[in-house]
């Protein structure tokens, strides 16, 4: 006797889930022109177009990956979490930096060829991977730790609302290199620090509990630091997480200011 | 052949060993060292105040400066060498002048270091442009300057 009253209350559900599901999608045929570069094969990097249907409501990285899966095993390029927390898959798509795993497809004006290459301002090792160890290099110069004097207490470090809030924006960066590989001051001089060095600076320079604030305001003093910033606001627009990435560096600036006038 | 590969390994980064592939050539290397020659001044900072500053002055001076020169009393037709010579008995005008000159040559040198700092990739190239920028700057105000102090309304 329970079965029918199971299939009666099933029934119904599951048809309005597949006429939600298959009613909309709507597939259409899109062209990836992927910058691909092997250097085992040639010097130079070379754009290849590739065709595909999809839905439209898909991400870019799905249709990065049928690409991998379906049409050319060679396609090289990172991703992890696909869900936009581990950073993995920052890539220049339509000419601005973004997360393939954040990018709908049909945000990128599919109707167009959508152009995908590396991230600029450092090495490309093969497609679109590129050589992450400077970037990760000036993240370690600004001593992203907590650094404290004494010992350590017995309980937690309290910390009032309003003191968390004065660094929540920058706590929420993922280390994607959006911001730093838009930066044109960082194109023409990879020396400089970078935007997302000085958001992860930023994030222990104002932490109440934080006590190494002079140590990095320092680092940042020199000539490579904060003061190279042109405030193009690339970094800003590029940030997947919407970080205030600008306005943290001016911050910074200004803290380096008052603290000595 | 085994041995020197394994003895390599802690050794090689991520350069390609293999012979037949094309050198990847770094653009630019961020290393420990690099990280490490530390300047210890303000210079960059003092730099960039510099500029906030001279450049909120220089709006009065140069918007001021267009104004007698270009726009009041006739224009531009009255400029001759009595007219220049008539304001720089005045010491106000002097300052004024000289405050101009030595601002926006500094604003604007300043200026062209941060250009040639983003543009100019070689270090080679970077020292000689900033000598040649150096040397005009120099060269333009100590000019001006002189011309200023020494200014001689009876020269014949």
């Amino acid at each position: 006797m329970s079965t029918p009253t199971i299939d009666e209350t099933a029934a119904p559900h599951s048809a309005a889930l597949d006429a939600a599901e298959s009613g909309k999608v709507e597939l259409i045929t899109i062209t990836l022109r992927i910058r691909r570069f092997n250097p085992e094969e040639h010097p130079d990097a070379v754009w290849v177009d590739y065709q595909l249907t999809v839905d439209p409501k898909e991400r870019v990285l799905d249709a990065i990956n049928r690409v991998k899966w379906e049409q050319d095993g060679t396609l090289t390029y990172r991703r992890s979490c696909a869900h936009g927390v581990c950073g993995s898959d920052a890539m220049r798509i339509n000419g601005k930096n973004r997360l393939a795993c954040k990018t709908l497809i049909k945000d990128v004006n599919p109707e167009k060829p959508i152009t995908i290459e590396a991230i600029k301002g450092m090495t490309v090792l093969k497609d679109l991977v590129v050589d992450m160890d400077p970037f990760f290099q000036a993240y370690r110069d600004v001593m992203p730790f907590l650094i404290t004097k004494g010992n350590a207490p017995t309980r937690e470090r309290i910390q009032s609302e309003e003191d968390v809030q004065r660094f929540e924006d920058t706590t929420k960066c993922i280390l994607c290199a959006a911001c730093t590989s838009s930066c044109p001051v960082f194109w023409n001089d990879g020396q400089y620090f970078g935007p997302a060095a000085i958001v992860n600076a930023h994030r222990f320079i104002f932490d109440s509990r934080d006590e190494g604030a002079e140590q990095r305001l320092e680092i940042l003093n020199d000539r490579e630091g904060v003061w190279r910033c042109r405030t193009t606001f690339n970094c800003t627009d590029a940030c997947p997480r919407g970080i205030e990435v600008t306005k943290a560096i001016q911050e910074v600036k200004r803290a380096l200011l008052t603290r000595r006038y | 052949m085994a041995t020197d590969s394994i003895g390599n390994v802690e050794l090689t980064d991520s350069t390609p060993t293999d012979a037949t592939a094309f050198l990847i050539e770094p653009p630019r290397k961020r290393t420990k060292t690099t990280a490490g020659r530390r300047s210890r001044t303000n210079f960059e900072m003092l730099a960039w105040l510099f500029m906030r500053l001279s450049g909120i002055v220089l709006v009065f001076l140069v918007l001021g400066h267009l104004i007698i020169q270009l726009v009041l009393d006739g224009g531009v037709s009255k400029i001759s060498f009595a007219f220049v010579a008539g304001r720089w008995a005045s010491p106000f005008w002097q300052v004024w002048d000289l405050l101009m000159l030595w601002l926006a040559m500094l604003h604007g040198a300043n200026g062209m270091r941060t250009v040639i700092n983003d543009y100019a990739e070689r270090p080679n190239t970077r020292f000689w442009l900033k000598v040649l920028l150096v040397a005009a700057t120099v060269f333009t105000v100590a000019l001006g300057t002189l011309v200023i102090f020494t200014f001689d309304p009876n020269i014949s």
